[in-house]
Formats: C-alpha cells, structure tokens, sequence
C-alpha cells in the first residue's frame, strides 16, 4: 500500500493511503476530539467535534471520514475550531437533559470529558429541558434518551459488531430518537442478543446496565476494538 | 397604625427564608411568618427516573447533610429489592451517619450559633461570627472547626469525598473500609472527644447566665418524634418511631417507621415553600411537634455510651418528663455530637467493618419503599413508590426542618413579642428572633422539596390596604 506524506500542525507525517486524517493524526501522537468515533466501529462523522482545517479546502471536514493525501497541510487546532466544538458541545448539552452529578456515567463520560477539555463552565444556549423516558424494561440494560447524544454508536455496535440490528433510530431532526426493533420497549426485542455492546459503545449514561448508580458506569470499550480485529485480521490482541 | 417588619434574609442559617411581623393598631404583634422563599421540587422531577439513582439524586438535595438523604434513600430503596443488607454495610451506614451527626451539629454550634450567646448579642454583626469567635475565644474555636473536620473525615474515608460520596446504595455500599483509614479514624478519637466535652463545659456556663433565653427562644409545650431503639435506647439509622408529650408522656411507641402515614400529616401553607407536617391524631395545627437532637434526647432513656448517658442524666434535670426550651437544642445537639464520638470509639474495633460483603444484590421486588433515619436536624422520610420495572411514580419526602416548621413559627412569636415593644426594631432584638430559629439549625435547601402544587396568592392591595384583586394559582 502505498504510503503518504502530509503535515498536521506542521509536523511532517507519513501515513498509509486509505488512512483517515484522525488515525495518521493519533499514530503521530497528535490528539484531536471525537465523539461519534469508537475504535473498531466505522465512522460516520456524525457529531463533527474532529472537524480540522485543510489548506486550499474553504469547509471545515471532519478528520474521522477525511481520507489522506499526498501533500495535505492539516491543521486540527485553531481559534475557529475550538470555537465550533465548543458550540457543538454546548448544543449537545442544551438538547437534552445532562446532569452529571447524578448521572451513572458521572466521572466516566466523553461528553463531560470532552466539555471540561474546552472550558465549558456554563451554556449560552437555552437549554431545551424535554421530558423523555427511561426504559428499563430490558432484564439487564437500561437506556436513559435523556442522557443520549445521537452518536449512534450504540446502533452501529449494534448492527455491525453484533449483527443483531436491534438498535435504530426514528424520527428526524430534533425529534431523532434510539429506538429498539420497530421503536417497542426494548425487553420486548425479539432480536436483541442482550450481549450488552451497545451499552458498551455508549459514550455517556444514555445506556447502562440496570441497577447501576451514579458514576458507577465504567465501560471497557476496547472489548469492541478487540473483537472487530478478531474477526477481520484473525488476530487476538488483549 | 398596623405595620409589617421584614427580616430579609435571616442569616447563618442553611438556606433563605424571610420573617415577617404584622403588627396590630396598639403596635402589638399580631402575627409573624416564617417564611421559606426557596423552591426545589424534588418530589416531582425524581418521576420517572431509575429508583437505583434515587440515593444519588435526593443526596444532592443538601451540601451540609447529604449523608442523611443518602442513607434514608438507601433504606427505602432496599425495601424496593426488599432485601437485608449485609451486617458489614449496615454497620458501616450507621458509622457515616455517625461522622454526618457530628459534622453538622459542630457546623450549627461552632459555626453558625456559638457566636450569638458566646459573644453577646449586643456585638455587632461583623464581629458576631466565627471570625468573631476565633478572636475572642480561639481555642474553642479551632476545636469547633477541627471537630467539624473530623466528622467529615469519617464520610470521605468511607466514601471518598466528604460531600455527596455516591456511596450508599440500593441493597448496602459500594466500598468497604480499609485498615488504614480505620486507624486514621481511631488516631482523631480522643481530641475529638475532648473538643465535645470542653464544647459541653463551656455551654453549661452560658446556660447560667442564659435564663431568659432558656425561658422565651421557644419554650412551649409540643410533641417529640423520633427514632428509639426497642430498649429505649438513642437511635439515628432505624428503630421505632416515638411520639412523646410535653410532660413526657409517650403516646405513640413501637410505631414502624414506615408506616407514618397513619400518624404524620403534612399541611401546606400558602405563605412558604416549607410544609408543616403534624400529629395526625391531634390534627392540625395542634399537633405540632418537634425533631431532632431536643426530641431524640426527650424521647431516649439512655444514650449507651458512658460519658453520654451522664449528661442525659443532667440534660433529662432541666425540664419536667420533657425538656421543652428550644434554646436546649444547642446543649442536646453537643450531647448528640458525644455520643457518636463514643460509639465510633467503640464500634471501629467491631471486626465486621472491614467485611468485603458489603451489597445484597436484587430486582424489583415491591413496588413501595419507606426509608427513615434519624438526620442530624431530625427524622427523615422517604417513600417511593415505582413501577414494575424500577421506575418512580411518586416521591414523598418529610424532612426534619418542615417537621419544625410550626415549632419555628411559635418561636418566633413568642421572641417578637417578647423583646418587641412600641416601634422601635433594635438590632439585638432582630438578632434574637434570628438566634430563635437557629436553634433548630434549619436546612431550607433540604426541606423545600414539593412539586408544584403549593399555592401562590398574589394580592393587589391599595394605599389604604383595600384588596383590589387576588390571583390564585394552584
């Protein structure tokens, strides 16, 4: 496979071609943010937190589905940028109902990670306090749509990992919610598997296992990586 | 002419609230209102959440007790799993509640109330605080801070951090004790032992030289409630429920705790945000009574510690069947603080707290579940009830300072229209309504939890007090 050349701020990096922009950047050492992404499931570039600069490229694209080129200047932190996730991430918090100090995932979630690496002591935006469900009628998970940001991990754990399919999503826009099956509760499920990988995958408390209390979700999200690299390269790295 | 006084805010008290004294034609109190401005509505949010979170998220309801919320919320979720904890979580729930006990009463004492009889109500404000108090008497002062400090050492060795440890849980505890915190624990016994007796001392002088407070800071008759053991003995985690008199008759014993629906009822009153729970047998308002360290003390035969249960002796010489003076709950609540350090003495050499067993594991297994403990500031309701799955449908929480909300209005009154006479306002006398509801060390962030059915009325009144219009909103 053919190698390529290209700088991320400035640094001189050597990738293979096909690579994404995030994992030349990650193999170099050179962080940038992500939400949507988990190791070992396919990107989709939905949450636009790894959105970087390109030079010659007037939008801004996200570095997880950006593949990489011979000669490409990338820079992945800017005024601009950290302006933008932080909005992002404020939108995320205003969507829905976040409050970390009860919340399972407390201590352990992306999302608040993510919010205290860029400063956000406070929202500007209204936040729009919906009253949503839990649905704890699964024998072991629950799924809070309070805490849920729409990566869509969870589905793509769910389709792709586990080939179950259970996990969708319904509606649009704002209304856009994780549904089970043909949106029932999710104990109802005739396909889930109940291996519990979406509620591995999920970056914040929307998915936990029942009974769990505040801050005690501690995820192993390796165990996906692991398995993906298993089943395609036939390799089992621990 | 009829005059209103507004006391705004009150002061070194655990949360806001306003008094209000209406005045008569003769410049005579005619009525007076405390009045709780705050609005929380926990009862109403926690619907449709997890019971598992329930302790996590009523914990929050308070920074000063969040232990107590903990531990009540603990207890009723485990009537939901309908299990018995393991022996080693109980014992260690009862030794957090113990360092929660001590914390906060040193907080009331040392913090919030020693300044006003310490240093005399004629300071002024600036100086009539802790600061104050570190100046003018700054051993007991450190002491006071230090004791404070160890009680919060005993929540954070056992959960982690001093405030809010998500510790307790449906079913026990997350974490065990470990031998080292245990001999940490053990090492700061004896100064605090010694801090609450020479606390003890000290507050035996003022109580000589206090007779009229002893007399007008709410000295009434009411009823006490709180947790006893069987044997009668000074309870904080379970127990029965006791009803006692003002004479020290008890007219209500060995009632279980969880069912106080039958002998508690909540009024709600249009002028604050605090419900007013009373005796139901004597109705309302007349079955007012009071919680806490005044009534645990009225209520216990014996503390079951050595040096405590001396003090009860002398502490039981200062009233008739019942010591009724509010001013009292300074003295019960430094007995209190002795008698946890006593049986954190004894209990942290009990092998059993360093036990790993620390959590029953459970589903669903009723859909009602009442928690009660003792808080420092009285005994603590609550009562959830969930759906099949887990989730809660109804939250009813009775906290200590609403349980004192009718005693805190006759204590009120009976200092306004004591030391309140023409129509001058002295700032000692504003000082000493203050220092009336102080006793009780209310928290009006823990007690204001209601949904939103409380009534707002809002009235339009005319220069010559004429009502022009009243909106009502339910």
């Amino acid at each position: 496979m053919a190698a390529k050349t290209l700088t991320i701020d400035g640094q001189l990096v050597s990738a293979e071609e096909g690579q994404t922009v995030l994992d030349a950047a990650r193999d170099a050492g050179i962080y940038i943010p992500t939400l949507c992404h988990l190791n070992g499931i396919q990107d989709i570039g939905a949450c636009r937190l790894c959105l970087v600069e390109i030079t010659g490229s007037p939008k801004l694209l996200p570095a997880c589905v950006t593949k990489v080129q011979e000669g490409m200047e990338v820079q992945t932190s800017s005024d601009r940028l950290r302006r933008y996730r932080r909005m992002i991430l404020e939108l995320l918090l205003a969507e829905r109902n976040h409050v970390c100090s009860v919340c399972v995932s407390n201590g352990h979630c992306e999302l608040q990670t993510l919010a205290a690496e860029h400063g956000i002591d406070h929202v500007r935006f209204e936040y729009l306090s919906p009253r949503l469900e839990v649905d704890l009628s699964h024998r072991l998970f629950g799924m809070d749509h309070n805490r849920c940001i729409l990566c869509t991990r969870c589905v793509r754990a769910c389709w792709h990992v586990e080939g179950a399919g259970t996990k969708n999503v319904a509606g649009r826009g704002i209304q856009s919610r994780i549904i089970s099956d043909l949106n029932q509760p999710w104990g109802q499920s005739e396909t889930c598997t109940a291996c519990g990988k979406c509620v591995a995958a999920c970056p914040t408390g929307a998915l936990f296992n029942r009974g769990a209390t505040v801050a005690e979700m501690q995820r192993d999200r390796t165990r996906l990586e692991y398995i993906v690299t298993a089943r395609e390269k036939s390799q089992w790295i621990v | 002419m009829p005059r209103q006084i507004t006391i705004d805010p009150v002061t070194r008290i655990e949360g806001h609230a306003k008094i209000t004294i209406q005045l008569d034609e003769a410049g005579n109190v005619d009525n007076v209102r405390f009045h709780v401005v705050e609005f929380r509505g926990f009862e109403r949010f926690c619907e449709g959440r997890p019971f598992s979170e329930m302790p996590g998220i009523t914990a929050r309801i308070c920074g000063i007790c969040p232990v107590s919320h903990l531990l009540a919320s603990a207890k009723a979720c485990d009537r939901i799993l309908s299990v018995d904890i393991p022996p080693a979580a109980e014992k260690l729930r009862r030794m957090m509640n113990l360092g929660q006990i001590i914390q906060s009463h040193a907080l009331s004492f040392f913090h919030l109330s020693a300044p006003d009889f310490l240093l005399g109500w004629e300071q002024p404000p600036e100086r009539r605080n802790l600061f104050g108090l570190a100046a003018a008497e700054p051993e007991l002062a450190r002491r006071g801070i230090r004791l404070r400090q160890f009680g919060q050492e005993v929540i954070e060795t056992l959960g982690g951090r001093k405030i809010h440890p998500a510790w307790a849980v449906p079913g026990g505890v997350r974490t065990a004790l470990t031998p080292a915190g245990r001999e940490a624990l053990k090492a700061r016994l004896p100064e605090a032992k010694e801090s609450a007796l020479m606390a003890l001392d000290r507050f035996k002088k003022v109580l000589s030289t206090h007779k009229q407070e002893l007399q007008v800071f709410g000295n009434f008759p009411s009823l006490f409630v709180g947790l006893v053991a069987p044997n009668g003995t000074w309870e904080h985690y379970d127990g029965h429920l006791c009803v006692m008199d003002s004479v020290g008759n008890v007219i209500c014993d060995h009632a279980d705790p969880t069912q106080y629906g039958s002998i508690i009822g909540e009024a709600v009153e249009t002028s604050s945000y605090l419900k007013s729970p009373y005796y139901k047998p004597l109705g309302y308002p007349g079955g007012m009574y009071r919680v806490g360290p005044l009534a645990r003390l009225n209520i216990a035969r014996q503390m079951g510690t050595p040096q405590a249960d001396e003090e009860l002796s002398r502490f039981k010489t200062l009233g008739r069947g019942a010591v009724n003076a509010s001013f009292m709950y300074h003295y019960a609540r430094l007995i209190e603080i002795l008698a946890c350090v006593e049986r954190l003495e004894e209990m942290l050499d009990d092998p059993d707290l360093l036990g790993t067993r620390l959590r029953a594991d459970a589903g669903v297994n009723s859909l009602e579940g009442v928690g009660v403990s003792e808080a420092p500031r009285g005994t603590l309701f609550h009562h959830y009830n969930v759906d099949e799955k887990g989730v809660i449908r109804r939250v009813n929480l009775i906290i200590a300072t609403g349980q004192n909300n009718l005693a805190m209005n006759r204590t009120v009154a009976q200092i306004a229209r004591h030391y309140l006479t023409g129509s001058t306002i002295s700032e000692p006398m504003l000082n000493r309504i203050e220092a009336g509801i102080r006793a009780f060390d209310p928290c009006l962030s823990c007690s204001t939890h209601a949904d939103g059915r409380i009534a707002l009325r809002v009235a339009l009144l005319d220069a010559k007090g004429q009502v022009l219009d009243v909106a009502n909103r339910l």
